[in-house]
């Protein structure tokens, strides 16, 4: 058996090669502040106790940013790809 | 500790135990074909799928085990928070949408669509497997520590109702039922963490959670040429002292029950602390601090020895928000415990000792991980391991993988995965007020962290415990199912049907998937049974570790360079996995907590994660290199 076809046909994605780079790219600057988070915690420790505001500390802010940036980088990546879909899958139906 | 049903708590439990099961029952009838016992027929909504994951990925090791380990070790266990939702983002960029047009039922397909190799079945089947078990025990050492102060029957029992209740789901109705339990669960979860988190806040923190809280005693001790002489206190005489590690413990006794004191410097005066213990005699007896356990001796702890609100030492706070909540515990001191083992005599001794910490360092990374004061170059490489291991891990996990072929397109398997990273995200930030919330509230139980989340919910009334217990309960139920789905298509659909050529019809081929999901079901119970009492979210970040060194070096590549060759992936499966594992068995904390003793492990390193993903990366590389076709590229 082995290589069968996907779960449902759905056609051609016209703007996967877009969403798949477009996905690297936003996935290597998570991963610059996903690292940082760590280099600071292994290289400068002291530094996640200071007070950034409200009476919270790096750790806190840095922490809850990396949560909060996951979601809207999610719902940027999601709009591009939505417009982009839209607009190369519309053309390549036309075709 | 012993727990003490009410009958409401049993009531509701019941009452929602028996809507999962009514849910399942009346899906299984719907589902006859493999395509609906693997993929839920391809047809589920984003919106639900998403929530779905929500209740897939919010298992016993988010609500039990994050917020168990921050109420023990603050910050350290968000860190598990901060890690667990990065990887959605390896998920969402890099994964998602390519696996779901490579894949029909399991990552197996999509992993093998280029290259039809019947290796890649064979290791991609076992790889599920493995990771799968992995992935299971934690949720069953959950089921174990949710049933004791709800149902008040032992760790065992948990283990084995749930073993029995999901074999029944997986049994009869597949992932389309797994899928609908899972949305509401999710959904629920998250409510009533709110609500939980509400309720925190409204209640502040009080040096004294509540009128019969045990405060923890001190006595003065005199020290002649290293022992002690003499106590300040004509209620107890000297029994003995063992210097275990660097410090000393003294034995006193008081009404013919012996009780462990932990000895600490104050000001150039020995001070005795109270000290919680369980000893094991001789012949086998476990007395908690130095009585049968029937005696209830052994009491809940946790709670702020010195509470700061703007500079100012107060004995409550009133009701607070969320952000003034982390500023008073930061500028606070919380009673924490740190657990010895030593022997005395004949008997074994396990003791949690009295560990004033200050909010600067509960608020910051290092009380679990080391990576500031006492720090070693290991240390600070498991801390490494740890992040790096949760990041990878997400999207190498075969049950949330499988969640891709229940949605109908890429758009909806991206936009479940945005809903998914929203929702998980949310919950994750309530983990820090929920643990921290069990920390000041005099309600931990030094045997299991696993219990803080349920216990806290428990002291703001039976209602909240018994519904948040119920959902947490409900949630491991669909978490299991979904991992005996993933594990029963690996054996099933990978293993018999692919790679043994075994011809099955199509309802053969779920009647199989049944029948791997009942072995696989009862094998987890026996692992639930036995990794009792090791924090659950330790055990899925091993879990994380195991499924990031197998998996995702093969699923990345496979996706991102043309050079991978099918010998390639199947090397690095197996590489990851022999890899992962050796680490972990060898490792200091699988020699205390499961193996139970004080040796030196052989692996210096806690999580393998730093070892075994690049390696099983570079077995990848150099096997595909090694294994190129003349003159083409192995596509």
């Amino acid at each position: 058996m082995g290589g069968h076809g996907p779960s449902t046909d759905w056609g051609v994605d016209h703007a996967s090669d877009y969403k798949a780079k477009l996905g690297v790219y936003m996935f290597l600057v998570y991963v610059v502040i996903y690292a940082g988070f760590i280099l600071i915690n292994v290289l400068t420790p002291k530094l996640m106790g200071v007070i950034i505001f409200a009476g919270l500390n790096l750790a806190i802010i840095y922490g809850f940013g990396l949560i909060v940036l996951a979601i809207v980088m999610g719902l940027i990546y999601n709009y591009f790809c939505t417009k982009k879909e839209d607009e190369l899958n519309k053309e390549g139906a036309g075709k | 500790m012993i727990y003490t049903p009410s009958p409401l708590a049993i009531g509701i439990f019941a009452a929602f135990v028996l809507a999962v099961l009514g849910l399942s029952s009346f899906f299984a009838k719907k589902t006859t074909s493999a395509q609906g016992y693997y993929a839920a027929g391809g047809t589920i909504h984003w919106g639900v799928n998403g929530i779905a994951f929500a209740g897939d990925y919010l298992s016993a090791a988010s609500f039990l085990g994050i917020c168990g380990m921050i109420a023990f070790d603050g910050y350290d266990g968000f860190l598990y928070s901060i890690g667990y939702l990065a990887g959605w983002v390896v998920a969402l960029f890099l994964v998602a949408e390519p696996l779901k047009r490579y894949g029909k039922y399991t990552f197996t397909d999509a992993l093998n669509y280029k290259y039809n190799s019947k290796g890649i079945e064979l290791a991609a089947g076992i790889s599920t497997l493995i990771v799968s078990l992995c992935y299971l025990i934690p949720q069953m050492v959950g089921a174990g520590a949710l049933v004791k102060p709800l149902l008040g029957l032992e760790h065992h029992w948990g283990v084995i109702i749930v073993g029995c209740i999901v074999i029944y789901i997986v049994a009869t109705a597949g992932m389309t039922s797994t899928t609908y339990v899972q949305f509401i669960k999710g959904g629920l979860l998250i409510i009533f963490s709110t609500i939980l988190s509400a309720a925190i806040f409204v209640n502040g923190i009080n040096k004294k959670p509540y009128d019969n809280f045990r405060e923890l005693q001190t006595i003065s001790a005199t020290l002649s040429a290293g022992k002690v002489s003499s106590i300040g206190s004509s209620d107890y005489t000297l029994a003995g002292e063992v210097d275990s590690g660097d410090k000393k413990y003294v034995k006193l006794q008081r009404d013919g029950i012996f009780t462990w004191w932990s000895t600490i410097l104050v000001e150039g005066e020995t001070q005795l602390k109270e000290a919680l213990f369980i000893t094991t005699t001789e012949d086998g007896r476990e007395l908690y601090n130095g009585a049968p356990k029937e005696e209830q001796r052994f009491f809940q702890v946790g709670n702020a020895s010195k509470i700061v609100v703007d500079g100012q030492e107060v004995d409550k706070t009133g009701s607070i928000g969320p952000f003034k909540f982390l500023s008073t515990i930061k500028q606070s001191e919380i009673i924490r415990f740190t657990k010895t083992l030593f022997i005395d005599g004949k008997d074994k001794v396990v003791l949690w000792y009295q560990t004033p910490t200050s909010g600067i360092d509960i608020m910051r990374p290092g009380l679990k991980f080391k990576v500031d004061e006492g720090a070693t170059f290991l240390s600070k490489l498991n801390f490494v391991s740890l992040m790096l291991a949760l990041f990878m891990g997400t999207s190498a996990l075969p049950h949330v993988l499988i969640r891709y072929y229940t949605v109908p397109s890429s758009k909806d398997a991206r936009k479940s995965t945005i809903v998914a990273i929203s929702s998980i995200g949310f919950f994750y930030i309530l983990t820090v007020f929920m643990g921290l919330g069990a920390m000041v509230t005099g309600v931990i139980d030094l045997q299991s962290s696993n219990m803080s989340a349920p216990l806290l919910a428990k002291y703001f009334g039976v209602v909240l415990f018994s519904c948040i217990s119920a959902i947490a309960f409900a949630t491991v139920l669909g978490t299991v199912s979904g991992l005996i789905v993933a594990s029963s298509g690996a054996v099933a659909h990978d293993l018999l049907t692919n790679y043994f050529g075994v011809k099955l019809t199509d309802k053969g081929q779920v009647r199989a998937g049944k029948i791997s999901a009942v072995c696989v079901g009862l094998f987890a119970i026996f692992l639930g049974i036995i990794f009792k009492g090791i924090n659950v979210s330790f055990l899925v970040g091993l879990a994380f570790a195991v499924a990031a060194a197998a998996n995702l070096p093969a699923i990345l590549m496979m996706l991102f360079w043309k050079k991978t060759t099918a010998q390639g992936i199947i090397s690095s499966i197996f590489v990851g996995i022999v890899a992962s594992l050796g680490i972990i068995l060898f490792s200091p904390s699988i020699y205390l907590d499961l193996y139970k003793t004080t040796a030196t492990a052989p692996i210096p390193l806690d999580n393998p994660g730093i070892i075994a993903i690049p390696l099983s990366f570079i077995t990848l590389v150099v096997v595909s290199l090694l294994t190129q076709k003349k003159g083409a590229s192995s596509q």
